[in-house]
């Protein structure tokens, strides 16, 4: 049976009170989190996965999601943090010679909520103009007790993110021949971090996020990596401490995402929301030094102030081709270099991978001046 | 970077006259280079020998030269315009071609002109099949075990290594001319003699074949600063093995992973900047379906068609920027034109599919082989917007004008299941969708259509959607739930009635969405939409937000490029959106083929992507709540929906409903004829065999039939006996045409063809034309010479006088194309079409008389006097202009290439010149004629047409060439003092006719028949082995009569002067 046509309703409630009527996949219940969109036209497992959507309600703005089925190998994480997630389209008929399952048992394994056959268009202009706001995703309809729903809805807050994700204990992965060992700090890292590592040479040791500097600094790191991660970055007082105490210790230090943004307030630059955030893998990042412009692959509603960072001790390396605004730092007085966006991709395009490159090379200094 | 120093004025290359491979998606990209060299304040140089698009316009380029693309015209341009530059990606693969050998010879350096847009050894890398090979190996991108060889033998020996089926790919020709898949060595030695033969470097290449694969492309964009992106991937509904310009496409690729997608996105990256293409580049890709392995399959440097395909499928510029990159920007420098924000280095979101459907000419072509193989054979295609696959393959199946509304042909769902079967299991036909979906509609299974298609499971999983709901709306009461469902699915509501057999229980009109490159996550401005079933219609939004007071008019568009209804359709379109600015309206554009510069979003002010049925055009309408629509610009397509709109009551604007069917009604019709006094050949109006057969004897023999709506002569045939009436009438049945059938004495004269404006009162001639082919060549196959040559005053008089009557009572306000008969000094009246004609942008090029410009006026009152026109016939200019048809016969097996009443070319060239000869020797030379002035010429003509060859033989016999000729003609021949060699036909044993045209002696052939179609008669055969030879073969006795005249006039191109028709 592959026309979807006796599907249970469900509904969306925006904080605004917009209600959008659909239909349920995955699993029942009614789920409150920040409403989102990501406009990648391939890659929807990864983005399942990826723990930076901690807290959200994700909406795919490709309309046919679950083409090509869901397999155990593309996996960014174990376990799905998305609190709900919205598509015009799920196909239950996936073709790939790698699929295992169907997105649709995929959700129901991970008892998140789905939503489909909604304009899904409708829904991101009305994102794009107001702004990321919080909503829930429902199987039970909501007329009825609209006016609390709506109250509960507004109180939401994404609280906790990285606590919520980070592993409790240290993982090493060790590659056949490890040249380097780099400290991997977990904020609820995409997988694809940890292996783009591996196959440059690296032995990684996952480290939960609120390891401290001298338990990181007894395991002997040639590198550290900053890993992505979910929330506001402000709301990691600890963590932030920390890197500003790792910083000083010369080990090069590399950070993707929310571990970019964490370093830059570390350093004493502050950080902003975005109205929308940037969500795909089509977005354009210019790289200052070569002029070059990649296209890269990003998941954030958080953003660096350029202006903010002090120029005597960092310089903006990557903007936005788009809007502008901070995509990458290079740090002067400490040895570091983070991005906003994704270089390890999956999914999204594979362009910036030479940046692990970068960081290889930089503990290969390091290893030879230690 | 900016513009590079040193550039002022550029020479674009166009692509020439329309043929099966290289179609109007090089007037799109050509238009849109020449735009943006304008934008940038560049003096533009143009040549390109077709005239009937809108590159070769005056708002184009500041001096345009319809001349035949050879390398010696190219280089006497340069010489009389002495460009600092020279744009060579822009013009296909002839543009290309010629571009190279300029640079090649050392003419640009020598001439100091810059080659701007690929240089020749990025050409030779991609082009070149073993540098191509060395480069992939280089990077590391795998290929497909493969060979160049220049012998058959190596070919053979190469075939026995990698084992067959082997792919035969010519080097260097057009579509994959020449190619083909072979299972055995006999096949090989076959397809290898003639792809070696066609190949200018005699080179092909024999590779291991991946039939089964999919076909993934990617369009890759590169600047000089090493920048790159993809602009869209797409992915073939069929697998590799059949041509990408003959398969269902579908964009973006739906059935990769991500790692998948990003494998090849990369592969695509690697390719390009290896290559160091500077602007727009294709990827093609193999992807066994069961791992991660792949092969590049091609690489074109060049933008083509799937880079229109790709553009339209989202909204990114590509000719426009790869214009900008080849004049030294950057892509970081060149904002995205969509969203007025973001610049054009960025990929594309699609947050819909886009569906690309071929159209082929195999309704016309009833004879010709229809497997689908590396050889392209569509004309033409449609495009479709979805939210779903579903919706946009029903409206792309009903944007193909097939006849039918839904996936199901009557034929194939009334067909044996085993003769079904058969079809799909013995190679891919054009109609192989329908077909896959009436056996899944017959309880075949997805896994076992898989097995044997190859055609990967998520799409017939796709047409097993169309079928499972089909069956819930036929099973149990139309519910509002099941309505709604079925118009997301791309089902007109007629069509669920139908399914159904209820009434719709309500009416949902469609909305539409913004096709914007960033699916949504941006605002943008792009007047461009598609139809779709949801709630919000943001182009109302868009309406009312950007409202500027003005009338809104809408004008329809053509549809897919097939023979009869071409890219002059498009000219014609275009040119009314333009003045339709000018004079102030908002001019919206809704038509469906991603080939044109029509569907270009900033043509009009806006765009709807549509299939032009009635019920289509009807949510368009309400949405955008016109003035008045103008449907005499579209062909056919868009006259057909006049009585519908008319019923609706909307505004037709010019010549009214009414009078469009007294036109193309022929009762009516000819009670107009008669009021007016005009006579026409005898005709009679039947619908039955038997009928026919009585008419046809009373108005004796021969007579012409054809169905009463026509289009480019679709299926129409002169009848020489009872027996082709009978034969004609059970095609005509068997093709379900309801439509009557037209029987007319059938009277052998002069054609004379006339496009005519009309404000309601006074009319305006452009010119005359007259068909050098007699009556009973369809008129798009003739040649045809502006202005006439050899019509009397009296009938010149009276053709002006008939046609100012037939504007007349037809009240035409606009356009009027009138095609007429001279037989025996008398003028009568064939066909009479209330709207623009093929004809239309040649006469207006060469008479200087913007015709649809005028005509637009006229549409909102304007008078011709009030235009500075006086009533009549325009004064003839100093020039000759003739138009001459270039046809596709070499991609398309079996089919006969007889010129007949039934169109078959696919395109047209220009000549124009100080004289007849001279402009009858430019025509000749730019649809391709060699024109050899020595060697044999083989003749074999009808009895009829004996007596009118002496002349001609006698022509060709003292030129030189030696004659050849079937027993009857020749001693015919040699009885009338022509010496003239005996050849054997082909019944009579070798050596023969067949062997004949092998050897290679002849040159020119001229053949006639009293009948044709069949493949297997004789004089099918040699004219099919003429053109496997690429012989000269002339099918009319005045066709060959005009080329020995050339032949005979002495003069070469080199003689005759070039000009630019600015200047006219």
């Amino acid at each position: 049976m592959a026309l979807i046509k006796d599907a249970a309703p469900a509904w969306l409630v925006l904080a605004d009170g917009q209600v959008f009527r659909g239909k349920r996949f995955g699993d029942a219940g009614t789920s409150i989190g920040e409403v989102v969109f990501t406009t990648g036209m391939t890659g929807y497992q990864e983005t399942l996965t990826d723990p930076s959507y901690y807290g959200q309600i994700v909406t795919q703005t490709f309309p046919l999601i679950g083409n090509y089925g869901v397999n155990s190998e593309d996996f960014e994480s174990a376990s799905s943090h998305v609190k709900g997630y919205i598509v015009r389209e799920w196909c239950n008929t996936p073709s790939n010679f790698r699929c295992e399952d169907t997105i649709d048992s995929f959700l129901r394994q991970r008892h998140i909520i789905g939503l489909w056959g909604i304009d899904t268009r409708r829904l991101t202009r009305t994102l794009r103009e107001a702004g990321v706001m919080n909503g829930v995703i429902t199987t039970l309809d909501p007329a009825e007790h609209l006016e609390a729903l709506l109250e509960e809805i507004r109180a939401y807050a994404v609280t906790q993110a990285v606590e919520s994700v980070t592993g409790s204990e240290v993982h090493t992965f060790t590659p056949e021949q490890a040249r380097y060992r780099v400290v991997l700090l977990d904020f609820g890292y995409k997988r694809y971090i940890r292996k783009s590592l591996m196959n440059r040479g690296c032995e990684v040791l996952v480290v939960p996020a609120l390891t401290s500097p001298q338990e990181i600094a007894a395991m002997q790191p040639d590198g550290i990596m900053l890993s992505n991660g979910p929330g506001d970055p402000a709301d990691n007082p600890q963590i932030i401490r920390n890197l500003r105490e790792l910083s000083g210790l010369g080990i090069p230090m590399f950070g993707i995402c929310l571990g970019h943004q964490l370093m830059a307030l570390a350093m004493g630059a502050k950080t902003e929301k975005l109205k929308y955030g940037h969500r795909g893998a089509n977005q354009p990042v210019i790289d200052l030094q070569s002029g070059k412009t990649y296209v890269t692959s990003q998941n954030h509603g958080y953003a660096v102030i350029g202006d903010s960072l002090d120029p005597d001790t960092a310089e903006v390396s990557h903007v936005n081709a788009n809007d502008g605004t901070c995509e990458g730092v290079r740090y002067k007085s400490v040895n570091a270099f983070t991005v906003q966006f994704h270089p390890e991709a999956h999914g999204g395009p594979l362009d910036t991978a030479y940046l692990f490159d970068e960081f290889t090379s930089r503990m290969a200094s390091y290893k030879e001046g230690k | 970077m900016g513009l590079r120093s040193g550039i002022k004025k550029v020479l674009v290359i166009g692509s020439g006259p329309i043929i099966i491979g290289q179609a109007a998606e090089f007037d799109y990209a050509g238009a849109q280079a020449c735009r943006a060299l304008k934008q940038e304040g560049l003096e533009v140089v143009l040549i390109n020998s077709n005239p009937a698009t809108i590159m070769t316009d005056k708002a184009m380029a500041d001096h345009i030269y319809i001349e035949p693309l050879t390398l010696d015209t190219v280089k006497r341009v340069i010489e009389i315009e002495k460009p600092d530059s020279v744009l060579s990606t822009l013009g296909g693969q002839t543009g290309l071609t010629l571009s190279m050998q300029l640079a090649e010879e050392g003419f640009l350096d020598s001439h100091h002109v810059k080659l701007l847009g690929a240089d020749p050894e990025t050409i030779h890398k991609a082009e070149d099949r073993q540098a191509f090979k060395d480069t992939m190996e280089k990077i590391g991108e795998p290929c497909i075990p493969s060979k160049v060889v220049e012998t058959v033998e190596d070919a053979v020996a190469f075939a026995r290594v990698i084992d067959y089926p082997v792919i035969v790919r010519p080097a260097f020709t057009l579509g994959g001319t020449g190619g083909g898949i072979a299972y055995d060595e006999a096949q090989l030695r076959d397809i290898a003699t003639n792809g070696l033969r066609l190949s200018p470097i005699t080179q092909v290449l024999i590779e291991k074949c991946i039939s089964g694969w999919k076909e993934i492309e990617f369009e890759v964009i590169r600047d000089s600063k090493g920048n790159v992106i993809t602009v869209c991937s797409m992915e073939n509904f069929d697998p590799v093995g059949v041509h990408t310009g003959d398969s269902i496409v579908i964009a973006p690729a739906v059935t990769l992973s991500d790692r998948e997608y990003q494998m090849l996105r990369t592969a695509s990256l690697n390719i390009i900047s290896e290559l160091k293409v500077e602007g727009g580049c294709n990827c093609q890709f193999a992807l066994h379906p069961e791992s991660m392995e792949y092969a590049v399959i091609e690489v074109n440097p060049r933008v083509s068609r799937s880079s229109a395909l790709a553009s339209k499928a989202t909204g990114y510029p590509i000719a426009k920027v790869a214009t900008r990159i080849a004049i030294g920007y950057t892509l970081d420098e060149i904002i995205n034109q969509v969203t007025g924000k973001t610049y054009a280095c960025f990929e594309p979101a699609l947050d819909y599919v886009v569906i690309k459907f071929p159209k082929w000419a195999f309704d016309k072509f009833v004879y010709a082989k229809r497997t689908l193989g590396t050889q392209m054979k569509a004309t033409g295609e449609v495009m479709a917007i979805g939210t779903s696959f579903e919706q946009a393959m029903m409206k792309a199946v009903r944007s193909t004008e097939l006849g039918v509304d839904s996936m199901h042909m009557k034929k194939y769902e009334e067909m044996p299941l085993e003769e079904l079967m058969a079809h799909i299991r013995d190679g891919v036909e054009d109609e192989r969708a329908f077909q896959v979906f009436a056996a899944l509609g017959r309880g075949v299974s997805v896994a076992q259509l898989h097995e044997i298609t190859l055609i990967d499971e998520w799409f017939l999983e796709k047409l097993v959607n169309l079928i499972e709901l089909e069956r819930w709306l036929a099973d149990g009461e139309l519910t509002q739930e099941k309505y709604l469902t079925a118009k997301q699915y791309g089902y007109l509501d007629t069509t669920i009635e139908r399914m159904s057999g209820q009434k719709c229980p309500m009416h949902r009109s469609a909305v539409f969405k913004m096709v914007d490159t960033c699916a949504g996550e941006f605002k943008a401005e792009t007047p461009y939409f598609y139809s779709t079933y949801d709630e919000e219609n943001e182009a109302e939004q868009f309406i009312a937000r950007t409202d500027s007071g003005k009338k809104k008019v809408l004008v329809f568009g053509s549809g897919p490029i097939r023979i009869g209804q071409g890219i002059e359709f498009d000219y014609c379109s275009v040119h009314c959106v333009w003045t339709l600015k000018e004079l102030g309206y908002e001019a919206v554009i809704c038509n469906n083929n991603p080939e044109t510069v029509s569907t270009d979003f900033d043509t009009g002010d806006r765009l709807y992507f549509d299939p032009l049925t009635p019920e289509d055009v009807d949510s368009i309408i309400e949405t955008e709540k016109p003035y008045g629509v103008v449907v005499q610009f579209g062909g056919q397509t868009a006259i057909k929906l006049t009585r519908h709109l008319a019923d609706k009551g909307v505004r037709i604007l010019g010549t009214s409903a009414d009078n469009i069917d007294a036109a193309e009604d022929r009762e009516r019709f000819d009670e107009l004829l008669e009021q007016c006094g005009i006579p026409r050949p005898q005709g009679y109006t039947v619908m039955t065999a038997k009928e026919a057969v009585k008419v046809a004897d009373k108005l004796g023999y021969p007579v012409l039939l054809r169905p009463s709506y026509v289009l480019g002569g679709q299926n129409m045939i002169i009848a020489h006996n009872d027996q082709d009436v009978v034969e004609y009438m059970g095609i005509i049945t068997s093709h379900m045409i309801e439509n009557p059938v037209l029987i007319d004495k059938y009277m052998m004269g002069t054609e004379v063809e006339v496009d005519a404006i009309c404000d309601g009162k006074d009319f305006l001639i452009p010119g005359i034309m007259e068909h050098i082919e007699r009556a009973g060549v369809h008129s798009g196959d003739s040649i045809s010479v502006y202005p006439a040559q050899n019509l009397s005053k009296r009938i010149r008089e009276t053709i002006i006088e008939y046609t100012r009557r037939l504007a007349l009572a037809l009240e035409v306000v606009g356009l009027v194309n009138i095609q007429y008969v001279v037989y025996r000094d008398e003028v009568y009246v064939i066909e009479v079409n209330p709207r623009s004609s093929r004809t239309v942008p040649y006469i207006s090029k060469v008479t200087g008389i913007p015709m649809v410009d005028i005509a637009t006026k006229l549409l909102f009152g304007a008078t011709l006097r009030e235009l500075g026109y006086e009533s009549g016939l325009y004064p003839e200019g100093d020039y000759v202009a003739v138009k001459v048809p270039v046809f596709s016969f070499e991609k398309l097996q079996d089919v006969d290439t007889m010129l007949g009443p039934e169109m078959k070319s696919t395109g047209e060239c220009l000549g124009i010149g100080r004289t007849f000869e001279d402009a009858l020797l430019k025509g000749l030379v730019a649809a391709g004629y060699d024109l050899k002035r020595e060697g044999g010429v083989l003749i074999s003509v009808r009895d009829s047409e004996k007596r009118e060859m002496i002349r001609i033989a006698d022509k060709f016999s003292r030129m030189g060439f030696e004659l050849y000729a079937t027993s009857g003609t020749a001693s015919y021949l040699n009885r009338n003092m022509i010496a003239t060699n005996t050849v054997r036909k082909i019944s009579e044993g070798s050596p023969n006719t067949i062997d004949l045209l092998e050897s290679g002696k002849i040159h020119y052939m001229i053949s006639t028949s009293a009948k044709g179609r069949m493949p297997a008669r004789d004089s099918v055969r040699m004219r099919r082995k003429s053109v496997e030879r690429s012989i000269c073969s002339l099918t009319a006795v005045d066709t060959a009569n005009a080329l020995a005249n050339v032949l005979q006039s002495g003069r070469s191109m080199d003689d005759v002067e070039l000009i630019d028709i600015t200047t006219i």
